[in-house]
């Protein structure tokens, strides 16, 4: 048994042991898991792949006169101005001003809110052009100006759905490709895509939310922040493995950090064909080791870990809830698996080896004594389930 | 007979070679076998062309040379479609869509994704579907 308090003393020593979520798997089959959970501090998890439900918060400062933003563009990308005068929310998948999006479908979706993120991380030069309907305190009535992330008072990327516990295998059924956020899918079940860091993953790690709650220190992009809440669409009750580990979509986290401290390359804008904007986003989250049961848990592997597969030329469209079957990361990694005695070949849309790079990076800051961890102030349901959107008669 | 080889090149036509009949001088005078990929007249009137060149190592001088007295630019390093490095994150979702294998796992254990550009047939299927506009075409 160790406490918040001690691993952080030993992290401030400088003497932490820390590994990384696939390095644990081996390290406690060698040394055993009663010795090892002695030894070890820290497990450090990881995941790089796109999460739509992000964005951030800007505040431009004020200009002379004043302005109380009522509609705003950053580089042409429509942000919203729902808040105080010159607070701005930029969303990730948010299409620039113009674009075709479908029109001449699949459209290409070059330049969204995620890559206006990205530009701004990367420290990129970005017009604001802003209208307003002037008020006496806010006279001026429009401004269009050029800034980059130093001149903002504030760039807080505000998440409200990232790190999804696990997630679905992507087919297409039909007999034309169909263009999604799984990325593009051959018909006649050619392909499957996937999209997570399976036993990296952060939530596969600590499957019933033991160590990972609101007030968790994570690392998001490079930058020190922390969980502010559960995940939208978090539904930590659904059907588990005897591990514990969901075998669907499950729990999710709702991330927040300040992005002036974060770096470009783990912040990056994408484009799915014929679908849309997404921000592929580096997080890495650490794993305390108080006792056995937490470290066993960090010791999941691919193989133990089940993804469903699913059809989204219909079944995920029409909300059915139908899944094929169920394959392991360990298959998928193989780059073939079987749907119903067919072999399909796979790809996947978040990068592994960029969850590697984000798990070693942070066991060595933690290492470096250089990031501490912060216990839970409110752990995530484990009993919630996703509820449905309903299409009623208005009452009368 | 000297062995045979095959090069990969990437020929640009300026505005004013783009009518002559370039390519069948290269089978017809020098034996050369030609595999075109890929090619495309911009509305400027500049041509693009990548294409495999098969025949001795000789022979493909000599059709290089000849080429060249047309003021076409020859690339031989047949960077027709390039793969950013700095842009690619081997998430591994152009894999599927590569016919040849040309984008491929490296490495089991990191995962990390390679380009093997002499593999590279530029079908443009990884452009059309890499979400990190990773890929990109020369024309
Ligand atoms: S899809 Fe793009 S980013 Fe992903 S591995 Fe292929 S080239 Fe790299
Ligand atoms: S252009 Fe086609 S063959 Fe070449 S790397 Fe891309 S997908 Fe593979």
């Amino acid at each position: 048994m160790k406490t918040y308090e001690q691993i952080n003393n030993r992290i401030e020593s400088g003497k932490a042991v820390v590994l990384t979520a696939d390095e644990i798997i081996d390290y406690v089959e060698k040394k055993g898991l009663a010795a090892a959970a002695k030894e070890v501090d820290v497990v450090t998890t990881a995941t790089f792949g796109p999460m739509c439900s992000s964005g951030c918060v800007l505040n431009f400062g004020h200009s002379k006169p004043k302005i109380r933003m009522s509609e705003a563009w950053v580089q042409d990308v429509l942000v919203y101005t729902g808040l105080a005068a010159v607070d701005v929310y930029l969303g990730a998948t948010q299409l620039r001003h113009n674009d075709p999006a479908n029109m001449d479908h699949p459209g290409e979706f070059r330049y969204g809110g995620a890559h206006v993120m990205e530009d701004l991380v990367a420290g990129k030069t970005l017009q604001l052009f802003a209208l307003s309907y002037g008020t006496d305190c806010y006279p001026l009535r429009e401004i269009r100006t050029y800034f980059t992330i130093n001149d903002l008072n504030q760039a807080i990327m505000l998440n409200p759905r990232n790190c999804y516990q696990n997630y679905n295998v992507a087919v297409n059924d039909s007999d034309r490709t169909i263009y999604t956020y799984m990325g593009t899918l051959e018909p006649k079940r050619k392909n499957a895509n996937y999209c997570s860091a399976g036993q990296l993953s952060p939530l596969l790690n600590d499957p019933y939310y033991e160590t990972i709650g609101v007030g968790t220190r994570v690392w998001l992009a490079g930058a020190h922040g922390h969980v502010y809440a559960e995940g939208t669409q978090h539904a930590g009750g659904g059907s588990r493995t005897p591990e514990g580990i969901p075998k669907g979509g499950s729990g999710t986290l709702a991330l927040t950090a300040d992005m002036k401290q974060m770096s470009k390359e783990f912040v990056r804008g994408t484009s799915f064909r014929g679908y849309g904007v997404s921000l592929a986003l580096g997080v890495g989250i650490p794993i305390p080791i108080l006792n056995e049961d937490v470290l066993k848990r960090t010791c999941i592997s691919d193989r133990e870990i089940l993804a469903p597969v699913v059809d989204y030329s219909h079944d995920y469209p029409q909300n059915t809830g139908k899944v094929l079957c169920h394959v392991s990361y360990e298959q998928l990694r193989t780059g073939e698996i079987e749907v119903e005695g067919k072999k399909v070949a796979v790809g996947s849309l978040s990068s592994y080896y960029k969850a590697l790079e984000i798990a070693h990076l942070l066991a060595d800051e933690i290492k470096r004594g250089d990031f501490r961890l912060a216990e839970p102030i409110a752990y995530l349901p484990k009993d919630t389930k996703m509820r449905p959107l309903v299409a009623r008669e208005k009452p009368s | 007979m000297s062995q045979t080889v095959t090069k990969k090149l990437m020929l640009f036509f300026p505005k004013c070679e783009c009518e002559k009949p370039i390519i069948y001088h290269l089978v017809k005078d020098h034996n050369l076998i030609v595999n075109v990929f890929r090619a495309k007249v911009t509305p400027e009137e500049e041509g693009y062309l990548a294409l495999d060149v098969t025949g001795t190592e000789e022979d493909i001088q000599k059709g290089m040379d000849f080429v060249k007295t047309f003021n076409v630019s020859i690339n031989t390093t047949g960077k027709g479609i390039t793969v950013d490095e700095d842009h690619c994150t081997h998430c591994g979702h152009c894999i599927t869509h590569c016919p040849t294998g040309a984008l491929h796992i490296a490495d089991m254990a990191t995962r990390e994704v390679i380009f093997t550009e002499s593999k590279c047939i530029e079908c443009m299927g990884c452009i059309r579907v890499c979400p990190y506009n990773a890929c990109a075409s020369a024309f």
